[in-house]
């Protein structure tokens, strides 16, 4: 394998560990407070829906000079299908919110409800707004989250290994992607630097805890689960907006479930959470180029096998082979108040 | 005495009137209570006589259906806990509200940080903590995480959280039910200090021994209403149980000499494993004769319940152990409870609600829980007869007074006491030749705890063997006839009951034997 393979490899590595991360931190939040959370895929697909959608309207603001034919793009159609993937998806989180913490449901059960709802609803809204089989139109230019490429990217381009690895690699993604990566690093200061970070893990942990020192369990809870919607919305709005161009049928594809395998390989930590995420982006890129998996192990892998991958380390985390996680202790327990 | 319309500032806390009910239980009657500033004011009664139901409406977790509360003379809505710990109640529960996975410091600030970010809050409680680890003795490791202190320490760190809140009244409930007699003796030192700085501290109780001890005043519950309050050195632990209960109560148990026979159960080098493969029972040995109780003391989570369990057959170990001469398998087949019962051993488990009961069946299927296969509860070769165990079961509620006596109940509608009876009559009815009996009297009524004393005396003069596990070293001094303590999964000694006391038996719960103590 050459050089020049290798980074594309881990340029695909970055493109696809994104949504997924995206969804693992998302999922961080809510399991951290205590609020088990299955339902990623369905918010990470409704907001890939409605983001495709909106951004395929081509809704744009225009500020319009007076006097001048010139006009202005204020917001593009991609940030308003982001807008929209994220309203979305918040509206999935606060149906989970209501269900599992108001009326104190199985979180697991209205999760799975959500994932249904959200396979469903999504093609039938599709169907009906453009009769494109479920599709939404493909969509190109401002309704895109299109490549960035970062300062001096071309000019370090022939320096010897580090060159081409910042052109390649680390340069050339939609700003989502470094989003993602900087959402990490926030969310990491949150959890373990403010009050806010310190009350979310409390509430997880002993409910009971944070209810008697005069803190409002219920409060914290759906902050964490909306926090969740948002970055769902983010992840379901990168698929469709910034990987992929429009909206298409189970276009997660397991996504969110991957993400959950991810947040327990980490053990519910951010900073692990990344590298997990990265190792199941890794997988994933493999998957699209067999020929250099077939150069390097030097046996014909078949590419369905390839694709499988991901999936199989999936099952393996889930069955515990990655060691003991212990999850939040009052995680999926609905808070009854009592003495 | 308070004015007409205010209150007396000299008291820290005055309730008037309150009452709560819970649907058609009245938990509180029209209770009043004035706890004098700087004193330590006990509450005693049995269980469900509604103490805690009292504090939880003055640490604002329950809403009083009528009443005033005052906060030194001062009239005080107490809506929610946030309320209260502004108004100064400070409240240490029987079950710590700690989270486990966060340090000393994190648990202290939690709720009350100065500002989102933590560096602050956290620099300001450590400096906070030293001060008050000086000012009342309660030395904590401020960066030690919660799971990795030991009960005693845990809550000290109960307590910090409420004197860094500023709490100048302190409410406890229950606070001994978990700790050593060293830790408990610690504890009392601690709350005699916060006295003398001018703290107001309730003790909530049913033991006695720790009113007389500890406390400058003494309220009586009982069903709901305050029946009395009197000054602690005017009055007598005869006196206070019998207000409790509300008759005559025999505190000392009345036991003849043991006359032990042969050896029922020998056990040798039995070793217990839990799931993280973590030796649990380090091979311990001992013997029990005919005749004869012997009672295992020692602090909750010493190998007490795997040794129960391990010779209940409820799990497995390794070992040896002998049954009137006979060796009783440990693991795999013949190990499991229904081949120990026919061996002739009866258990009366630690938890009821988890081993001893199933609480949504009713009396009489909880009584045929472990001899269903006992001939008198056949009709035939296929079915039960369940008439028959419902006579059984109303005969056993008579014997063992149970109340009510209705064995279509359903277990979880009677009392903790008479949950336990039920359970207790199960077992000792078949006549066993040895009873494994674990913590008899957990959150069961005096009046229930005098009846099943003495229901395993009776046993025992039988002539059955007796191993008791209890937590309640009382208990284990007043019916023992060999005491052994537990430590660390090993037993650390045999003593007579008669020649031991207190202090010898708490040394050894905490791990010292009398050769480290002299050293």
């Amino acid at each position: 394998m050459d050089y020049g393979s290798l980074l594309q490899i881990l340029d695909s590595t970055l493109r696809l560990a994104t949504p997924l991360l995206l969804a693992c931190i998302a999922g961080l939040y809510s399991e951290r407070a205590g609020v088990f959370d299955i339902g990623l895929e369905g918010k990470m697909l409704v907001a890939a829906m409605a983001s495709g959608a909106v951004a395929a309207s081509g809704m744009t603001l225009v500020f319009s000079i007076p006097y001048a034919s010139t006009e202005i793009v204020l917001v593009s159609p991609v940030v308003f299908g982001l807008l929209a993937g994220i309203l979305a998806s918040l509206l999935f989180a606060l149906l989970h919110a209501v269900t599992s913490i108001t009326f104190r449901g199985n979180q697991l059960i209205a999760g799975v409800a959500l994932n249904f709802l959200a396979s469903g609803l999504t093609v039938l809204v599709a169907q009906s707004l453009f009769g494109q089989g479920g599709r939404t139109p493909p969509l190109e230019g401002n309704a895109r989250f299109n490549p960035i490429n970062l300062p001096f990217a071309d000019a370090v381009k022939d320096v010897p290994v580090i060159g081409p690895f910042y052109h390649e690699v680390i340069s050339g993604h939609s700003i989502l992607v470094y989003a993602a990566f900087a959402i990490v690093a926030v969310t990491w200061w949150v959890m373990y630097r403010t009050r806010f970070g310190l009350r979310l893990r409390g509430v997880g942990e002993n409910p009971a805890a944070v209810d008697t020192a005069g803190v409002s369990v219920k409060g914290l809870r759906f902050s964490a689960v909306m926090i969740t919607g948002v970055l769902c919305g983010l992840a379901g709005a990168y698929m469709a907006t910034a990987l992929q161009a429009g909206f298409g049928k189970e276009m997660t594809a397991g996504r969110g479930y991957i993400a959950l395998a991810a947040l327990i390989f980490a053990k519910w930590r951010p900073v692990q959470a990344m590298y997990a995420c990265l190792l199941f982006g890794f997988f994933q890129a493999l998957a699209l180029r067999p020929d250099v998996v077939e150069s390097v192990v030097r046996i014909k892998v078949p590419v369905p096998f390839l694709d499988a991958l991901p999936y199989l380390l999936t099952v393996f985390v889930l069955a515990g082979f990655v060691g003991k996680a212990i999850p939040p202790r009052a995680g999926g327990e609905p808070y009854v108040k009592e003495r | 005495m308070a004015s007409q319309n205010g209150a007396d500032a000299a008291f820290a806390i005055e309730l008037k009137g309150i009452s709560k009910a819970f649907g058609p239980v009245q938990a509180n009657r029209d209770i009043n209570i004035a706890v004098p500033q700087g004193t330590i004011h006990g509450i005693i009664g049995e269980n469900g006589a509604g103490k805690s139901t009292l504090m939880s409406i003055l640490y604002g977790f329950y809403k009083a259906d009528a009443g005033q509360i005052f906060v030194n003379g001062q009239l005080t809505l107490i809506p929610d806990s946030q309320s209260a710990i502004r108004a100064g109640i400070g409240m240490v529960f029987q079950h710590f509200k700690l989270v486990q996975n966060f340090t000393v410091l994190e648990n202290i600030i939690l709720g009350v940080e100065d500002g989102p970010l933590l560096n602050t809050s956290l620099a300001k409680a450590r400096k906070e903590l030293e001060r008050l680890a000086r000012d009342y003795d309660l030395e904590v490791d401020p960066d030690a995480l919660i799971e990795d202190l030991s009960v005693g320490h845990q809550q000290r760190v109960e307590i910090l959280k409420a004197l860094y809140r500023q709490a100048e009244i302190l409410i406890l409930d229950e606070p001994t039910g978990v700790l050593t007699p060293d830790e408990a003796d610690h504890l009392f030192r601690i709350l005699k200090g916060l006295k003398e700085q001018g703290k107001t501290v309730i003790l909530i109780t049913h033991k006695l021994r720790e009113i007389m001890e500890a406390t400058d005043n003494v309220s009586v519950m009982r069903r709901g209403t305050m029946v009395a309050t009197v000054k602690t050195d005017e009055t007598s632990p005869e006196a206070l149980a019998e207000l409790m209960v509300g008759r005559k109560v025999l505190l000392e148990v009345d036991k003849g000499t043991a006359k032990p026979g042969d050896v029922v159960l020998k056990v040798e080098d039995l070793r217990v494993r839990d799931e993280h493969k973590v030796e649990r029972l380090k091979g311990v040995s001992f013997d029990i004769r005919a005749g004869e109780i012997l009672g295992i003391a020692g602090v909750a989570g010493n190998g007490q319940t795997e040794l129960l369990e391990a010779l209940g057959g409820m799990i497995r170990a390794t070992g040896k152990i002998t049954m009137n001469g006979q060796d009783l398998p440990l693991q795999g087949k013949g190990s499991d409870g229904q081949s120990r019962r026919r061996a002739g051993i009866a258990h009366v488990p630690e938890d009821r609600h988890h081993h001893g009961l199933i609480l949504d069946f009713t009396a009489w299927e909880n009584i045929a829980f472990g001899y269903f296969n006992d001939p008198d509860y056949q009709k035939n070769a296929l079915f039960m007869d369940n008439a028959a165990i419902k006579a059984d079961t109303a005969q056993k509620m008579e014997k063992f007074d149970v109340r009510p006596p209705i064995p279509t109940l359903a277990a979880k509608s009677f009392s903790g006491g008479n949950q336990q009876k039920i359970v207790v009559a199960r077992e000792m009815e078949q006549s066993p030749a040895l009873l494994l009996i674990g913590q008899p009297t957990r959150g069961v009524d005096i009046g229930a705890i005098e009846f099943i004393h003495n229901q395993i005396i009776a046993l025992r003069d039988a002539g059955a063997a007796v191993l008791l596990v209890s937590v309640e070293l009382d208990e284990i001094m007043s019916l023992s006839d060999r005491i052994a303590v537990m430590f660390d999964g090993k037993l650390m000694g045999f003593r007579d009951p008669e020649t031991t006391n207190e202090r010898e038996l708490g040394l050894l719960m905490a791990g010292m034997t009398g050769k480290e103590e002299a050293a």
